[in-house]
């Protein structure tokens, strides 16, 4: 058994951390998006947006884990939370 | 581990290691979901086998009608709780033939939510369905509904926390199996193909069988069951659509009638429910199952009637609302948009209530291939695990601490919890009829089991402790019926040929028998296998002592 590097273990905890609260931050916004992009009443649109949340929620961490580093996991997430987010503030400004 | 495993392999590789790290670290806590979920199809079964009291009168030959009875109830309700801030009463249907009814009374100041829900369980009584008279008062247990709640609110803690953590498992769990999809490039091939007595390669077998065998069910149950706290988990679209008008969007997503309004405080007496429940019947085309009544005798009353879903997937019930003091209909749910009665067929499938006894059988089999799945994969990270040390504990070593916690925990769990169910109810059983706050106490026994059963393993994680618990489990669960038969007169001799209200009791009795000898076969196999390594290590014993100075040279 030969230990495992920090460097590694920092990976790792860097990659959860992007995962379980970059994913949970990121699916927020894009179910949010969905919610108010969905032309239904809106107890429809609610129900379809929330329904979808753990579909995009588990997408999300499978990828943080699959893709090639710790610093591009990171990227994807915040650069595609900025976008929606972006877009929900232009949508929201707009309405 | 080398390092960088996760950076440097493909696709596969890294998805191996997320099922195995998301499965591991929730592992113990799901199969205690799993497990109370499964018992939790039958809730209403377990809490009726949980009420000996109440044998007797639901092998009924004759009901009286529904309207009478729901007549009877209200008088006696008007008797007992005329100032009531809400009356319940549940009917007889198919898994139920005995007529409930329980009140709620405006909580006084200072009282905490637990001795608000202590109260509220002293506030009951059972009708006979033959007669209409009331039965004896039976014994002081929440039955099923203990296990159905510890599925999905834990306890001793705030039913919010449990919901959270458990949340969080299932989401561990969703994240589990589909990792554990793609990492499988022979899903359909590995699913027949079972290699037994070949140790690492047959858990890794038995995995793969259980899992894919109900795969389907296991996916969504798991999501399904997310699904029933959705809103909770993913209040995002909510906040972006209603704001802070939470309540707003449950009133018009589960479509549930307007209540909680507040008492006018004008007297006004309850109109008679007969008339009510006739107009609901010949709208439905069968009777309701349940009655709400809010305010009752306050001019501002609603009587709400609702109808068990039946056979339909949705579980929104039916329901109509009347004014409590004319009579007159106010309201009837219409029919769900086609989203509202998909989340409903969600929601559906994950309680079965739609459930014929056939299918429920299936639901419940499928559960236990869920713990069996979840079983097999904690103790095939123990067998992977020990692999690495296998040099070390030839030349003497131990293995390391994670390995020894796992296992240890692997025991509390897998063989423990059996123990922890049938303690429960043997507990139901044992304790005296008149002790203080029996429910609680059925439930301290419970835990009590478990923990013992957990401690007991973390200091001795040895096959003797595999096979020490999963015998006491054994004996417990295989018991039960013989206990039954020693402490009630509904005994598998009278069950198996009284009516059918007494079948769900025979079933009860005959599944704990059933699990009683699936665990005794375990702990005959655990043995069987330490005999075995035990021949193989004495006679490696004697070749290393044939030879003494091979071993010191490795």
């Amino acid at each position: 058994m030969t230990p495992t590097p920090w460097r590694y273990r920092g990976a790792v905890a860097s990659r959860a951390v992007a995962a379980i609260g970059g994913g949970y931050v990121l699916t927020s916004i894009a179910i949010a998006l969905i919610a108010i992009a969905l032309p239904l009443p809106r107890a429809d649109a609610v129900t379809i947006a929330t329904l979808l949340s753990f579909v995009v929620y588990t997408c999300a961490i499978l990828w943080v884990f699959a893709t090639t580093s710790a610093t591009r996991a990171w990227v994807g997430i915040v650069v595609c939370s900025a976008a929606l987010g972006a877009v929900q503030w232009l949508v929201g400004g707009a309405a | 581990m080398k390092p960088g495993v996760v950076v440097k392999e493909g696709l596969r590789q890294s998805m191996s290691w997320v099922h195995t790290w998301s499965g591991l670290l929730v592992c113990w806590l799901l199969l205690l979901v799993f497990m109370a979920g499964t018992a939790a199809y039958y809730r209403h079964e377990i809490t009726f086998w949980m009420k000996p009291e109440l044998h007797k009168a639901a092998d009924a030959p004759s009901r009286i009608a529904t309207a009478d009875a729901a007549a009877l109830a209200v008088r006696g309700l008007q008797q007992r709780a005329p100032n009531a801030s809400g009356w319940f009463i549940d009917l007889p249907h198919e898994r139920n033939s005995l007529i409930t009814a329980s009140w709620t009374t405006p909580p006084k100041k200072g009282m905490s939510r637990a001795e608000r829900r202590n109260a509220f369980r002293q506030q009951n009584f059972v009708l006979d369905p033959m007669t209409g008279l009331e039965t004896a008062a039976p014994r002081d247990t929440r039955g099923g509904e203990f296990i159905y709640r510890l599925h999905f609110d834990l306890y001793y803690m705030s039913a919010l926390w449990g919901r959270w953590i458990v949340g969080i498992a299932a989401m561990s769990m969703l994240v589990a199996i589909i990792s554990g999809v793609i990492t499988h490039k022979r899903i359909f091939k590995d699913f027949f193909t079972f290699r037994p007595n070949k140790g690492q390669r047959s858990w890794l077998d038995a995995h793969n069988a259980t899992a894919v065998l109900a795969l389907p069910f296991h996916l969504m149950i798991t999501y399904t069951g997310l699904v029933t706290l959705m809103f909770m988990y993913m209040p995002s679209p909510t906040k972006a659509l209603y704001g802070e008008e939470q309540n707003t969007m449950f009133g018009e997503v589960f479509m549930n009638a307007e209540r909680g309004e507040p008492a006018t405080k004008v007297a006004a007496p309850l109109a008679d429910v007969r008339p009510m429940l006739q107009q609901a019947e010949r709208a439905w085309g069968e009777a309701p199952t349940r009655i709400v009544v809010s305010h009752p005798n306050d001019a501002g009353a609603r009587v709400e009637l609702v109808r068990h879903p039946g056979q339909q997937l949705s579980n929104i019930e039916p329901s109509m609302t009347f004014n409590g003091a004319t009579g007159e209909l106010l309201s009837s749910t219409g029919a769900p948009s086609t989203t509202l009665a998909a989340r409903g067929a969600i929601y559906g499938l994950h309680v079965a209530h739609f459930a014929d006894p056939l299918l429920r059988a299936l639901f419940f089999i499928c559960g236990l291939a869920g713990c069996a799945m979840v079983a097999t994969g904690a103790l095939l990270w123990g067998v992977k695990e020990r692999q690495k040390y296998a040099k070390v504990v030839a030349g003497g070593g131990k293995v390391g601490f994670g390995v020894r916690l796992v296992d240890a925990l692997n025991i509390g769990a897998i063989a423990g919890l059996p123990v922890a169910f049938a303690v429960y109810f043997w507990a139901n059983r044992l304790l005296p009829l008149d002790a203080a706050a029996r429910s609680n106490l059925e439930a301290n026994c419970f835990f009590a089991a478990w923990g013992a059963c957990a401690i007991l393993a973390q200091v001795r994680p040895t096959r003797g402790m595999w096979r020490f618990q999963l015998t006491l489990g054994a004996l417990l669960m295989a018991g039960l019926p013989v206990l039954n038969f020693f402490t009630t007169d509904s005994h598998l001799g009278v069950t198996l040929f009284g009516g059918p209200a007494l079948h769900p009791l025979a079933g009860f009795d005959l599944v704990t028998l059933a699990l009683g000898l699936l665990l005794g076969w375990a702990a005959w196999w655990v043995g069987r296998k330490g005999l075995k390594r035990a021949g193989a290590k004495s006679s490696a014993a004697r070749a290393a002592s044939v030879a003494p100075a091979s071993r010191e040279a490795a």
